[in-house]
């Protein structure tokens, strides 16, 4: 285990450089099933837009947060990045090239880190086992230093703080704990040198005290290696700790994005207010709650997406403002509305709801 | 006030093969009438084992010692049919996995049904219209009993488990990981369906989670629990904010408030692993892992020594500072 204690603040992404990922206006849409004689009858299938329209930079060295609802397209935008999940629409480039039809390269760069530690491993192969064959899959026989297979190995191992390494060479999944099987999902990413790294839910699976060490581990690697780090995740205290920006995802689009700081203490959109009203703590449960269930992918409103659990419609604030008609019936785009902070929202772009600028 | 539940050291230990794993090793708890209260810990730290404990429904060479009171009555000398008829309208439970628990191929109002005309509480029309009730209660319009799990989300599923715990009017409703498997925003209308419930209707409960953040806003006092004990006790909201054990405190730390500057960039966690229940460290059972440990850690197993009004802690520092006071107050 390791035994780091220090502090790594979040560090300005190096301006200069450009995207290292560019995902534009990205379409992911599954196809529902229809019955023989409902097809027969002529019964279409519903369409799902998971991701409908999600465009956004991630800039070298920085740590981005998706956060939302199950169901808001938050894991599909991960897995289309990965090219796990073909777009319908949309391009998505590495370092400004469309990524190849050939994704063995790409995925050397780009790599995964699911929720599920205990799932992501082969319960019958060692750890040694699975670690190598992410180099063998590659073609790697030699490290860029020309260390060996097994030097590359225990070196991943013991950036992902299994130390010393050699001890879980011969082990199995199923003699770790929780923990430390996450950490041998990321030294299994870590093995490859990649440059960025897709982490889906990464520490929910995990226990209450180990998920901060998991955390710390990826904000260390991000220190050292200068990593550029995705997080999926539905915890906005996470995005809190780790995130240089956040992006608030709704039934398929990006509502609100911008600098950590300024989504989750100065939101704009009338549903990144919701979801941070519902984060518990102390004070009770007096706070507003957005009633209704999760939306429906395919029965996306129209207008704004959100405006049928939006409370400034519902409030009436909206007819007041005289924007009740576009809220229900005109798409919109994020629209910059402070620096570097974009969002959604007729009544958001209507008036500066922030408190003024104290300096 | 009279106590709904009464532990006195009570020790659960579970057979296996390669010998008994002491999942709960001696913990002293007590309900009060109208009270909640939360037990928080890691997974295998012994919370849900207690929850078993108190409807029986662990295995059945589980070995349970101490002192087990529902009512005043000892839960664990019960004949089967005294336990059948406790179970649900003495104490009920909300379980985890709210989509499991329910049977897919029964519609969800016969379910809540067949609970109340199992113990006899009414008759089979009458049963109908309390079930009615109890969904309105819950939240959901009286029509969808005639619905099949499947055709209720997530949310509506855990009311429907809630309805369920509420059919017979029990004394004592635990809530086991409630909300765990929901989205959070229906995890807090859950939570605030249950709070408002609970206080309608004035009933004890026991609110079992790892997440202290929703403990804090559900219950009126706190046990945390590692490795099979209590290691620290008090008002939910005190222990919460100014915890005492060590334990507790990177606990909490883990659920950082939004804005607190101290997390900002610097997630915290314990080092280590929650321990083997077939292997509990010598000492404190939480020294291997504690920043705080020092040398008599490791030897000496501390007592919930007095921490403040109302609260105990299981830890040597918290007996050190209040060495005096100690003797007096336990």
């Amino acid at each position: 285990m390791s035994t780091e204690t220090d502090v790594n603040l979040p560090q300005p992404p190096s301006p200069g450089d450009g995207p290292v990922i560019e995902v534009d206006d990205l379409h992911v849409t599954f196809a529902g099933r229809v019955g023989v004689f409902e097809g027969l009858r002529g019964k279409k299938a519903t369409q799902s837009r998971a991701v409908d329209g999600v465009s956004f930079q991630l800039r070298r060295g920085e740590v981005l947060a998706l956060a939302g609802e199950s169901g808001c397209g938050k894991t599909t935008t991960a897995r289309a990045i990965m090219g796990l999940q073909p777009p319908n629409a949309g391009v998505i480039s590495f370092k400004g090239k469309p990524l190849p039809r050939n994704l063995k390269p790409y995925r050397r760069k780009v790599q995964m880190v699911f929720q599920d530690p205990t799932g992501s491993l082969n319960p019958r192969q060692t750890i040694y086992e699975i670690i190598a064959e992410a180099l063998r899959i590659h073609g790697i026989d030699r490290g860029s230093e020309g260390e060996t297979e097994e030097r590359l190995v225990a070196k991943a191992l013991s950036r992902a703080g299994l130390r010393p390494p050699e001890r879980f060479f011969l082990r199995y999944p199923h003699e770790l704990s929780g923990g430390q099987r996450q950490r041998v999902v990321i030294a299994g990413a870590l093995v490859l040198e990649p440059e960025v790294i897709v982490a889906d839910e990464p520490v929910s699976n995990l226990d209450a005290s180990v998920r901060g060490e998991i955390l710390q581990l990826l904000m260390k690697l991000r220190a050292e290696l200068g990593l550029t780090i995705i997080i999926v995740t539905h915890d906005l205290g996470l995005a809190w700790t780790v995130a240089d920006r956040v992006a608030i995802m709704y039934l398929g689009r990006i509502v609100e994005i911008g600098p950590a700081e300024d989504v989750l203490l100065n939101p704009f959109h009338p549903y990144t207010k919701a979801l941070l009203d519902v984060v518990p703590e102390a004070g009770g449960l007096e706070r507003p709650i957005l009633a209704g269930e999760p939306p429906d992918p395919t029965r996306i409103p129209p207008g704004c997406r959100f405006h049928p659990r939006c409370p400034v419609v519902a409030s009436g604030k909206a007819a007041e403002l005289g924007i009740e008609a576009r809220c229900k019936g005109e798409d919109l785009a994020l629209e910059m509305l402070a620096h570097e902070h974009e969002a959604a929202c007729y009544q958001a772009s209507l008036e500066d709801t922030r408190p003024a600028p104290t300096s | 006030m009279s106590d709904v539940l009464t532990l006195e050291d009570l020790r659960i230990t579970y057979h296996t093969a390669s010998g008994g794993i002491p999942a709960v090793r001696g913990v002293n708890l007590n309900v009060k009438k109208g009270e909640v209260v939360g037990l928080a810990g890691e997974s295998g730290c012994g919370k849900s084992t207690i929850a078993g404990a108190v409807l029986r429904l662990l295995p059945a060479k589980t070995k349970i010692e101490g002192t087990l009171l529902l009512e005043g009555e000892d839960v664990l000398s019960m004949k089967p049919g005294r336990l059948r008829a406790v179970r649900w309208t003495g104490a009920s439970i909300v379980f985890q996995g709210a989509m499991h628990a329910l049977n897919p191929v029964k519609r969800v109002g016969d379910q809540v049904a067949e609970a109340i005309t199992v113990h006899n509480q009414a008759g089979e029309k009458e049963a109908r219209v309390r079930v009615g009730a109890l969904l309105e209660q819950v939240g959901l319009p009286p029509r969808r009993m005639s619905d099949f799990p499947h055709e209720l989300s997530g949310g509506q599923k855990q009311r429907v488990m809630i309805a369920m715990a509420l059919a017979c009017s029990p004394s004592l409703i635990i809530a086991d990981e409630p909300t765990t498997a929901l989205d959070v925003m229906v995890q807090a209308q859950v939570l605030k369906l249950m709070k408002e419930l609970q206080r309608d209707l004035g009933l004890s409960m026991i609110f079992i989670t790892h997440d202290l953040s929703v403990l804090v806003e559900t219950s009126d006092r706190l046990a945390i629990m590692y490795a099979g004990k209590i290691v620290e006790e008090g008002p939910a909201n005190t222990v919460f904010h100014d915890p005492k054990h060590p334990y507790t405190e990177a606990l909490a730390a883990s659920f950082p408030e939004i804005g607190d500057t101290r997390f900002r960039g610097n997630p915290t966690g314990l080092g280590g692993d929650p321990p083997d229940p077939a292997d509990v460290p010598s000492g404190c059972s939480f020294h291997p892992r504690c920043p705080k440990a020092f040398e008599d850690c490791s030897s000496i197993e501390p007592e919930l020594y007095f921490a403040g009004e109302g609260r105990r802690a299981a830890c040597l520092l918290v007996s050190g500072a209040k060495a005096g006071v100690t003797e007096a107050t336990t």
